[in-house]
């Protein structure tokens, strides 16, 4: 048997279901017999292996005999030198990689659009982020990566640094030069975390952009269940040879539950054996599909599916080819009102719209026909509802003035006051859109009249906005 | 022994039909195609368990989605039709010779061969005026502008390869694609059975919200779930009343279809027309 044919959790869960084991043990549900509806509803044979830590199927907090076989095999599909298996998302793994590397008041380097989960973990930790201006493609509104003449300035003025934080691919597909910055940050004894949500297809697919073990970085975050087909909220974080993976592991144990779902833990394992042995087929299929896609869309007019033609070398040093993001503002619609039609009038949903682009998911797991329903929808939308592009919002990235850091600042005394009234105060809170999740305010930083601008026009378009505690978004806390 | 066919039309509702022999089976890219010998039907085709069209009834079907338009609008000379395969409704049309163009879409390409061996009716493909085209509907559509004066969706269920021929976004590139005459006839399933109704419901809460006249009419065909199936009229601005004396004088020789039929048809049973006020606006 090919050693990446195995899957050891699935085998033993498998095992395990056979034996007829009687339980005393929680899950209270019992295989399902104590909650009929929601058995009916998820089916018997997912209830029955709905089950608790125990000897032959390990712990995932402490892993030694089939978690650890997994996570082994997890690694060397991945060319890491150790995986862990993650339950709580990649966010989970994003945190665990920022707490692993920095301590109350040392200085982690990252661009500045990170997902809040990034920034999450500088108030867990107490880090300061230094921002490095991830650039904007002014014509698409959309932030791009950290070039390397940035990180370098970065690293030059901060040598103290511990890390550097890559988003790599973004939620847009745009990679940096990974391999560049990795050589910089080791140079000046610095780590290296990437956060690949988006990026599991980098091991598998051909003629992809570098991945993050490749590349030599330290830490990556890699989001299986986005496009590797595991369940929702699985996730994996990878280790090169020079992490203290036992050091990481008690790092993921002060906030990881002690009561992982093998649900989630069997979806990586098989996932992952799906994704060694058949992953470049999975990809090339994939590709295959968002490239008619794109040509398609692009026939269309009015709509501006970008790829391989917006890379620079720099703030776009590569493009992730299977990531369909689409510039809709040409046509004077905002992505998110393209979103909203999609799903309301044609019951197509997408992963996200924006202010000025949209982003369809493409996968294995789609058919041409359904390709065809989106190109065709596209159509449908520019044919009924294309306006002038006079007077949509066009926005430049705005240089974060960060007064304290987001430790400070979440825990510090607030007030809140009317959205209006907060111009020139340190925001207490997160404000952003989500998806795609990237903090538009984080706290700490200096409330401008151009953010306030930009939210009343995202909230005008109708995006989703969250962080504050108001959620209604007419109320801002602030540092006092 | 015994050789029966059988379809669910729903869950505890079976269809059976005894057969004498299977005559043809393989799957193709899309979809798993038979086509069988029956005792009393002639032959039949089979599309992943569904019934598509028998010998002995498929003149209902495919002369209602045919003359319905052509008696409404004599002067229909450029036409698309999607879907189709078993040639039934070309076969249909060829009659007219006022009609100058027929392009044929259909994904399957196997389908098409499969009939022209077992079906006589799909020899109408051979007809010069038939041009035949192995695509997505959708697809096939979407860059088409003010082209058509008739487009005929002779689809399969919408659910499988049939799917996208009953979205917003198809029929509103149909209507993109049909000049102002234009209109627009499809296969809309039934009001029956719940599972076919909803889909009833949505097509024609969608042609609504596209075509600035959609009416539906009704006709019987004995091999489909409950018996009692619709058609759909969409146009931008023809209504279904037929030109009866025009249209006689054609002599077109037909089984079911006649004009006194067709002012018939439109006229719903009370709980069809509930059903699509439900959804009009």
């Amino acid at each position: 048997m090919v050693e990446q044919e195995r899957m050891p959790i699935y085998e033993a869960l498998k095992e395990y279901r056979n034996n007829r084991i009687v339980s005393f043990d929680v899950p209270g549900h019992k295989q399902g017999r104590a909650n009929t509806k929601l058995t009916e509803f998820l089916g018997k044979d997912c209830m029955s292996v709905d089950v608790n830590s125990m000897k032959p199927l390990d712990n995932l907090c402490h892993p030694t005999s089939v978690i650890k076989e997994a996570m082994d095999l997890a690694a060397k599909a991945f060319g890491a030198s150790h995986a862990f298996f993650m339950v709580n998302g990649t966010s989970s793994a994003v945190q665990a990689m920022v707490m692993s590397v920095c301590k109350m008041g040392e200085k982690i380097i990252m661009p500045r659009n990170v997902h809040r989960s990034a920034i999450n973990a500088l108030i867990l930790s107490g880090a300061q982020p230094i921002y490095v201006d991830p650039k904007m493609n002014a014509d698409l509104g959309i932030s791009l990566g950290m070039t390397v003449e940035g990180v370098r300035q970065a690293i030059e003025q901060h040598p103290d640094a511990k890390a550097v934080f890559v988003n790599n691919p973004t939620y847009y597909g745009i990679c940096s030069n990974l391999r560049e910055i990795v050589k910089m940050a080791h140079e000046a004894h610095m780590q290296v975390l990437v956060d690949e949500a988006h990026g599991t297809h980098f091991y598998f697919g051909e003629n992809m952009p570098v991945n993050a073990m490749a590349a030599g970085a330290d830490f990556a975050a890699v989001s299986i269940h986005k496009t590797g087909g595991s369940l929702t909220q699985s996730s994996l974080l990878l280790l090169n040879d020079n992490v203290n993976q036992d050091y990481v592991r008690q790092i993921i144990n002060l906030t990881q539950t002690t009561s992982a779902s093998y649900l989630l833990m069997s979806s990586l394992d098989i996932a992952r054996s799906n994704l060694a042995l058949n992953g470049k087929a999975i990809f090339a299929k994939a590709t295959q599909f968002v490239e008619y896609a794109r040509d398609e869309i692009n026939k269309i007019g009015g709509y501006y599916a970008f790829a391989n033609d917006i890379v620079d070398k720099d703030a776009v040093y590569a493009f992730d080819i299977t990531k369909l993001s689409i510039h809709t503002r040409r046509m004077g619609l905002a992505g998110i009102e393209v979103y909203d039609l999609l799903r309301d009038d044609f019951g197509i949903q997408i992963e996200f719209g924006d202010i000025g682009n949209i982003l369809a998911i493409i996968s294995v797991g789609d058919r041409m026909q359904d390709i065809e329903r989106l190109i065709a929808a596209l159509a449908e939308i520019k044919r009924l509802y294309e306006k002038s592009p006079v007077g949509l919002y066009d926005h430049e990235y705005i240089e974060p003035e960060v007064v304290l850091t987001p430790q400070k600042a979440f825990y510090a005394n607030k007030v809140s006051l009317p959205i209006q009234q907060t111009e020139g105060c340190v925001c207490g809170e997160f404000v952003m859109c989500y998806p795609p999740g990237i903090p538009i305010l984080a706290p700490g930083e200096r409330i401008t009249k151009d953010i306030l601008d930009y939210i009343c026009f995202a909230k005008d378009k109708g995006c989703l906005i969250t962080g504050p505690l108001d959620v209604d978004i007419e109320y801002l806390s602030v540092v006092e | 022994m015994e050789l029966w066919f059988s379809e669910k039309h729903t869950e505890n509702i079976q269809f059976q039909i005894k057969l004498e022999k299977q005559l043809f089976s393989g799957e193709s890219d899309f979809q798993r195609i038979d086509v069988f010998q029956t005792i009393d039907f002639g032959k039949m085709l089979v599309l992943d368990g569904v019934i598509m069209t028998t010998e002995r009834d498929e003149f209902i079907y495919h002369e209602m989605i045919t003359h319905v338009p052509m008696a409404v609008n004599p002067d229909i000379k450029k036409i698309l039709v999607i879907g189709a395969g078993d040639g039934g409704t070309v076969n249909q049309l060829i009659k007219y010779d006022s009609i100058e163009r027929i392009d044929v879409v259909e994904i399957d390409k196997m389908v098409v061969d499969v009939c022209r061996e077992f079906f006589p009716m799909a020899s109408s493909f051979d007809d010069e005026r038939v041009h035949l085209f192995y695509a997505d509907g959708l697809r096939f559509i979407r860059t088409v502008q003010n082209e058509y004066d008739l487009i005929i969706v002779d689809s399969t269920d919408p659910f499988g390869p049939g799917e996208g021929l009953f979205t917003k976004e198809f029929y509103g590139n149909c209507y993109k694609a049909l000049n102002a005459d234009g209109i627009l006839v499809n296969q809309h399933e039934s009001p029956f059975y719940e599972g076919d109704a909803m889909a009833m419901r949505r097509a024609h809460q969608r042609i609504c919200s596209v075509f600035e006249v959609a009416k539906v009419y009704q006709l019987h065909i004995p091999t489909y779930p409950s018996g009692h199936w619709l058609f759909g009229f969409a146009s931008k601005k023809h209504l279904p009343e037929p030109h009866a004396e025009r249209w006689n004088m054609l002599g077109i020789q037909t089984k079911y279809y006649n004009t006194n039929l067709h002012k018939g048809c439109f006229m719903l049973p009370t709980y069809v027309t509930d059903m699509l006020k439900s959804v009009e606006k």
